[in-house]
């Protein structure tokens, strides 16, 4: 099976490099048949690497213990289905686990376009071969998953088949980790469709606006995807890894942000040029630095260049890497100098007043915060190139940048689609925003008096207020035009009219999740920790709330050693409001321990509750904290994940 | 006219964020530091924020009485640290884990006084050096009995 996997990955090469070299020769000697040639051989690349990650799994199911891979991060005890998910678990699986998800987007991608233009065919065609082969390379010669189990014995290397195997991290053993790589990586990798149309428009000189609406719709889906990844991940790290938070601004978690930042500045300036003809040069940059930010954030994941605790993986792929990115630089600069008076010749701004430039100045800020993130990511290695010192920048550096960035991007949602096209005049501005704003300060002063004293949450409590304000009026104004006429009552009015202009309402509900995650994380301002050493019956007091724990108990399986907390939860007044059960699990094969936390959680606020440590006299050590507002994070991105999918709704329709 | 307002607010805007770039650099910044370097100049880490990276030293970690103390080894040299910090310590620390500490450096009683701990999984994950049969073989089994659980 290991062989046949290997050989798979070898076909897959020959296929993806003859592909490449049918669609380069194809575009430049503008012949068709070669181009359809090309297509085939890289559904049969495609195939190959199907394959190969199909004997990956197969090979870890059976627990073949004698390719290093599968020792490596499986073992016997394993669930059935984390076993599957031990695909993408390591280095190697996951890097062909990316290669895989590559392939499916590009055969989509081919397909949909193989009736149309050849030669955007043959250009598109040539990209994904590219990446496909680079990564089969990977896979070959660096990171190889079906390379095989060596022992060093007195007689030198031998081949050996271990019992067992390590086991597949305790902490990804979590159904959020069965489906938030997937996600983050069908995010990072969508990226890819709309760099190749950028780079086919770019060669064959068709920069219209055909190009943008294709480019538009994949990018939403990678965005989506990403964004929904990132969430998984937020949520997976609140209630695994037991540090009462979610975002740490790890470089792992930098790398997945900036794309984000980098695709939403597009999805924002490319309505500009749908609309007006406008920043065409730029949108094309933004394109090329979403799939460059892409692989950019898959390298630091995979290189262990930035020093991260949850990057798992480290090896001496970086070169690979690097010089994969410097070649897709090149061809993009390149192709951008090429046709650069071209894309600059678009009708420049005509007010700082007006729709365009409140896009321009949102485009503008978004790429500052990504520029923020990925130079606070990378500053040990700047520093150390430039001074010799090793200097990090932490949590406090990104926080300090991107609250005040946060800030004004919540403004510019609530204000922005008030400005009109070309001009606004100052007077309808105010006639739109004077209300809510004023109401928002009102929001301010009343929880100033509540004694709310964080200026930064007051500020996006009050903003939050004022956007949340205008999209209402939006919806009900829609909506009871389209009374006026059919007479249908509010609800419907309202789903009828949102339905016939998705793209707009949609946008809407997405800024609403976004509202929301705003107003989540300004909660964390309020964030109250205590820790207390309780034997059975004893009691500890945070907030509002009085822990008492009961026992302490100890059981094993087969997986892991399992300590449980029972704790009884109660408010002031004594009444019981939750029983909690935090653990604490020792796995076997890895001989690693884990925290399970326990939380209570409500719309107001989360009790989140970690077994820190049992002490040999039968004592808990409860780590406690009480989290203000966090589960409108999780509301929030579960409104903008279906705010993006009504918007997308009329692009599926249309298509 | 307008070409030069478009652009001054850009530059407005990019520069109010290089600003803030700027402050929070100044007040974020943590040195890294191996243990060599820390032991050979301890004056000079004086109120400096700091982040060491090493192994724990196996059998070094003493949980009670609090705080908890353990030594960081690196290439031979050791550095004693104490935990002063309130998170609950990663489930990943233990004996022989490869740790990064940051703190600051009490140059008089020479111990790290670390804020916070990181930790990466210890013993079989990241195993260093060739990995030899010894490592697959039960400690405490005599050779030629069968270790089955179930026969």
């Amino acid at each position: 099976m290991a062989d046949f996997g290997y050989l798979s990955l070898t076909l897959a090469l020959g296929f993806s490099f003859f592909a490449l070299a049918s669609f380069l020769i194809g575009y430049f000697s503008k012949r068709e048949e070669l181009v359809v040639s090309g297509v085939r051989s890289f559904y049969c690349a495609g195939g190959w690497i199907l394959a190969a990650a199909l004997a990956v799994v197969c090979l870890l199911s059976r627990n073949d213990f004698n390719l290093a891979y599968v020792w490596g991060y499986s073992n016997r005890a394993l669930p059935w289905y984390f076993k599957v998910t031990a695909l993408w678990g390591g280095q190697a699986g996951s890097l062909l686990w990316w290669n895989l998800i590559l392939c499916v987007y590009a055969g989509f991608a081919l397909w949909q376009s193989y009736k149309k233009d050849r030669w955007v065919l043959a250009c598109i065609g040539a990209v994904f071969s590219a990446c496909v082969l680079f990564f089969t390379l990977l896979h070959l010669f660096v990171a190889d998953p079906f390379a095989q189990f060596h022992i060093v014995t007195p007689a030198g290397e031998q081949l050996f088949t271990p019992p067992d195997g390590k086991g597949l991290n305790p902490i990804l053993q979590h159904p959020a980790m069965v489906i938030h790589p997937p996600m983050l990586y069908m995010g990072y990798i969508g990226f890819v469709v709309p760099f190749a149309f950028a780079i086919a428009a770019m060669a064959t000189g068709q920069l219209g606006n055909r190009w943008i609406k294709t480019v538009r719709r994949w990018t939403l889906t990678a965005w989506l995807f990403l964004g929904t990844g990132i969430m998984l991940g937020a949520r997976w790290a609140y209630v695994e890894l037991g540090w009462g938070g979610y975002w740490a601004w790890d470089p792992v978690e930098n790398a997945s942000l900036m794309p984000w930042l980098c695709g939403t500045a597009f999805l924002h300036s490319v309505m500009v040029q749908e609309r007006q003809g406008m920043l065409k040069a730029w949108n094309m940059v933004l394109v090329i630095c979403c799939f460059l930010l892409s692989i950019f954030g898959t390298f630091l994941t995979r290189s262990g260049v930035v020093s991260s605790v949850h990057a798992f993986a480290q090896s001496n792929i970086g070169a690979y890497f690097v010089t994969f990115l410097l070649l897709l630089l090149a061809v993009s600069v390149a192709l951008l100098t090429l046709r650069w008076k071209e894309l600059r010749s678009s009708p420049p701004l005509q007010s700082v007043v007006s729709r365009e430039s409140s896009f321009l100045f949102n485009n503008l800020i978004l790429l500052c915060a990504c520029f923020a993130v990925l130079w606070g990511t990378l500053f040990p290695v700047l520093s150390e190139a430039f001074t010799g010192e090793k200097i990090v920048v932490g949590a406090p550096f990104f926080n300090k940048v991107n609250i005040p960035i946060a800030l004004v991007m919540l403004l510019l949602t609530g204000a922005g689609p008030y400005f009109a096209w070309k001009k606004t005049s100052a007077g309808t501005l105010k006639k739109n925003l004077l209300g809510p704003a004023v109401l928002g300060v009102f929001v301010i002063v009343a929880l100033a008096l509540l004694r709310v004293r964080d200026v930064y949450a007051l500020i996006c409590f009050g903003l939050a207020y004022f956007v949340i304000h205008t999209i209402a009026r939006e919806f009900f104004k829609g909506a009871r035009a389209r009374q006026a006429a059919t007479k249908e009552n509010l609800l419907k009015a309202m789903w009828r009219m949102s339905r016939r202009n998705k793209r707009r309402y949609g946008g809407f509900i997405v800024h609403l999740g976004m509202v929301l995650i705003f107003v989540g994380i300004a909660g964390n301002a309020f964030q109250k920790e205590g820790r207390a050493e309780l034997g059975a019956g004893e009691s500890a007091v945070i907030g509002a709330y009085t822990l008492q724990l009961e026992k302490l108990k100890e059981t094993e399986n087969s997986n892991f050693l399992l300590q449980e907390a029972f704790v009884k939860v109660s408010d002031a007044s004594g009444k019981p409001l939750a029983r909690l059960k935090p653990e604490k699990r020792f796995y076997k094969s890895s001989e690693q321990p884990t925290s399970e936390v326990a939380l209570r959680s409500t719309l107001k606020e989360d009790l989140y509750v970690v077994l820190a440590d049992s002490k040999p006299d039968g004592k808990a050590l409860l780590q406690m904290y009480i989290n203000p507002l966090v589960n409108w994070v999780w509301i929030g991105g579960i409104v903008l994940i279906l705010g993006t999918l009504f918007a997308m709704g009329s692009e599926i329709g249309k298509s | 006219m307008n070409r030069f307002k478009i652009a001054f607010c850009s530059i407005v805007l990019v520069a109010a964020c290089f600003w803030l770039a700027v402050q929070g650099y100044g007040r974020a910044k943590t040195y890294y530091r191996t243990v060599q370097e820390l032991l050979a100049d301890p004056a000079g880490q004086q109120g400096k924020s700091l982040r060491v990276g090493g192994d724990v030293q196996q059998g070094s970690v003493q949980k009670s009485p609090e705080p908890l103390r353990f030594a960081l080894t690196q290439d031979g040299k050791t550095l004693p640290v104490v935990y002063v910090g309130t998170e609950p310590l990663p489930d990943t620390f233990s004996d022989r884990a490869q740790a990064v500490v940051d703190g600051t450096y009490d140059a008089e009683k020479g111990v790290f006084l670390a804020e916070k701990i990181q930790a990466k999984c210890a013993s079989k994950y990241e195993s260093k050096g060739p990995r030899t049969l010894s490592s697959f073989q039960p400690p405490h089994q005599p050779e030629g009995q069968p270790s089955d659980r179930h026969g």
